[in-house]
């Protein structure tokens, strides 16, 4: 997928004025901000739950070499052919390399966010093999043309109307309304591309190092049907989603959907290993799973290595007021939110994501709700203090800092200097005490007032005891 | 050299260094050992946890007294249900009087024609209301998934506490995992639009799950 997050300003400008999306948005907040808080009591020890998932995460990523190489020894005695992609457009051309070695000419596809960062649906299409998105939010975004705006909630952004009014132009069915009948329709306009598929496409939610196994979490059963019925399965993930051990990969369970739509567990779980015995009726003869790098072995290491223990549930973007309120298509790239504004500069190039990582209040909401303890506020303040080592801050927000840092490093100075600051502003903000212009700051003021300061200073009411 | 030369190879020298012979030593002792992270305090009654949490799920749970009787437990959810009295199961429960309360029932993996899917489950578990399928010749997939309706015949003996439970017992029963593992809870459903929970997404519409001891 192409990366526009250089456009992140323009974006949110209007996101913002956009009436349909904001009414859309809202919808998050109760079903997912809500569910989460409903379920996540459920776990007993929370807070150990946490540490013990980070931990499970950190033990891998600390080692990920081994642990790689112990996946692949496993799933390879089952009889699975791991693949290893160093870009997006390699992943893309394994998959039309095997769709050619077992002629395939139809695929049909479970959700997969890896998959986005490659645009494979573009390029199977090229390859000439036809491919079918399953998953329903992914199905409509594929008739419509548009990307994901969510990691988990695909097409959050659209309400049921348009999807009424694309369904019957693109199914040259009659109207229908309600929810349940658009999710019927949508069945059985999709059953037979499962049963007809050549190749199923999934990702994966984790890799089980002990045992070789790809695990998916899906809803839906379109997960069990790409990995059922067709003679050929790939399987599409990133290397950093390797688990140890069955229990290990437990753990993370019991977070990951109470975490993503407050879900005690997802309705299914399958843990896939290898392909199907001669005597089994079901599943796929080959099994094909692809190991995408597309810059995460140079966090590895790093001060950002921790980014690589999440697992997808979109907490941190739910969680996010400033998701909350321009969603995840101004992101401009996979993914959005706290983790997006981390990941998308890391693995597309600092340079070309300016303003992703002062896309944050840096409230720290994120870092609460993170299952396993990314801290990322703190991520993202490291990304800002690169941008600066870099030079990619403005000439004024550059001045404005140094003046700052050079103030406070004389305290006298810095007394007086905000003495006068606040009674020259305290007096600008007149009766309702409100600035409506800064010189220097109208991006800020052009939304809102700035409050004006009291006139004192902190260290002034301190002295005269006034510690209120 | 190759993809995955290059990428193993940028891991090794950002991570630079040499296991330890103990290191090593860790890392199989932890995949020997296979650690338990942090369990839900385990219920008292785990046929009683079961059903709670299976039902929170929207799977309809019946008991039998014995094994026998299935067969009349789902002639009358079907009947009242106004289901087809016809179905696919697996071939462990070929042997059960179906026919005499009233069903066509046929030992074979199910098609996309087939309504009702009768299985049994390898396990069940108490913290989730969840059921443990494991694939094989006698155990198809198909059967809990392409029928609109799936009904499992579980024994109660079989529910266990948490996951971790259900691997141990997996690990003890059989010598590898199956070609899949699959987890259900409860009938497929999806909220994609609206954020609106529809149930009956692509797998069935409804999960009937009949206990009856074995």
């Amino acid at each position: 997928m192409r990366n526009t997050s250089i456009d992140f300003k323009s974006q949110v400008t209007v996101k913002l004025a956009d009436v349909k999306l904001q009414g859309a948005l809202s919808r998050l907040q109760t079903r997912f901000v809500e569910g989460r808080s409903a379920v996540i009591g459920e776990i007993d020890d929370l807070p150990a739950t946490r540490t013990a998932a980070a931990a499970i995460r950190d033990r891998v990523l600390n080692d990920l070499e081994h642990w790689l190489l112990h996946f692949e020894q496993q799933a390879t005695a089952r009889g699975a052919i791991v693949h290893w992609a160093e870009t997006g457009e390699d992943v893309n051309r394994i998959v039309a390399e095997i769709a050619a070695q077992h002629g395939v000419k139809t695929a049909a596809k479970s959700k997969s966010m890896v998959s986005e960062e490659c645009g494979l649906n573009d390029a199977l299409e090229l390859a000439g093999i036809k491919v079918m998105e399953t998953d329903l939010g992914e199905y409509i975004l594929q008739l419509a043309h548009e990307a994901p705006s969510h990691i988990v909630a695909p097409v959050v952004h659209k309400n049921k109307e348009e999807i009424s009014d694309l369904f019957a132009e693109k199914h040259q069915l009659p109207r229908k309304t309600g929810i349940a009948e658009l999710c019927r329709e949508a069945r059985e306009v999709l059953r037979p591309a499962f049963l007809n598929a050549d190749m199923g496409i999934s990702g994966a939610n984790f890799l089980v190092a002990e045992t070789g196994s790809v695990l998916i979490v899906t809803n839906e059963g379109n997960g069990r049907l790409v990995t059922t019925l067709p003679r050929v399965h790939v399987a599409i993930t990133g290397i950093e989603k390797v688990v140890p051990t069955l229990e290990d990969v437990t753990t993370l369970v019991r977070l990951l959907p109470r975490s993503a739509t407050g879900q005690s567990i997802t309705n299914y779980v399958s843990v896939l290993t290898g392909t199907k015995d001669n005597a089994d009726h079901d599943g796929p003869e080959h099994f094909h799973i692809i190991l995408l790098d597309n810059g995460r072995s140079s966090l590895v290491g790093s001060e950002m290595q921790e980014m690589l223990r999440c697992i997808r549930c979109g907490a941190c973007m739910n969680h996010c007021p400033v998701y909350q309120n321009i969603g995840g298509h101004a992101y401009g790239w996979v993914y959005p939110g706290p983790m997006g504004s981390i990941l998308t500069p890391l693995l597309g190039g600092i340079e070309k994501s300016p303003d992703l990582p002062n896309a944050s209040t840096l409230c720290g909401a994120c870092a609460v709700v993170c299952p396993v303890k990314i801290p990322l506020p703190d991520l993202l303040r490291k990304l800002r203090e690169k941008q600066m080592e870099r030079g990619m801050k403005s000439r004024q927000e550059t001045f404005m800092l140094k003046a700052w840092a050079w103030l406070a490093l004389h305290p006298a100075i810095y007394a007086l200097t905000t003495k006068i600051g606040v009674r020259f502003m305290s007096m600008l903000g007149g009766k309702d005490k409100l600035l409506h212009s800064l010189p220097g700051a109208s991006g800020w003021t052009n939304g809102r007032d700035f409050p004006a300061p009291a006139g004192r200073t902190f260290r002034e009411m301190y002295r005269q005891g006034k510690r209120k | 050299m190759n993809a995955r030369d290059k990428i193993l190879g940028r891991i090794r020298n950002a991570q630079a260094r040499q296991r330890t012979p103990a290191q090593v030593e860790t890392i199989s002792s932890h995949l020997a050992q296979h650690p338990r992270g942090p369990l839900p305090p385990s219920p008292d009654d785990l046929v009683a946890s079961f059903r709670e949490r299976a039902i929170k799920l929207s799977s309809d749970v019946l008991e039998a007294k014995e094994r026998m009787e299935v067969p009349a437990l789902l002639a009358r959810y079907l009947d009242e249900s106004k289901l087809p009295m016809r179905g696919v199961c697996w071939p462990s429960l070929a042997e059960l009087p179906w026919n005499a309360a009233g069903l066509e029932m046929q030992s074979r993996p199910a098609t996309n024609q087939d309504l009702v899917g009768v299985t049994g489950a390898f396990c069940a578990i108490a913290e989730t209301g969840t059921l443990m399928m494991l694939s094989g010749a006698e155990t198809p997939a198909t059967t809990s998934l392409l029928p609109e309706t799936h009904v499992a015949v579980l024994d109660p003996r079989r529910i266990v506490a948490t996951m971790e439970d259900a691997w141990d017992l997996m690990r003890m029963e059989c010598k590898q995992p199956p070609r899949a593992v699959n987890f259900i809870s409860g009938p497929s459903r999806t909220a994609d639009i609206e954020q609106t929970v529809t149930l009956g997404a692509h797998g069935p519409y409804r999960v009937l799950l009949i206990l009856a001891p074995f």
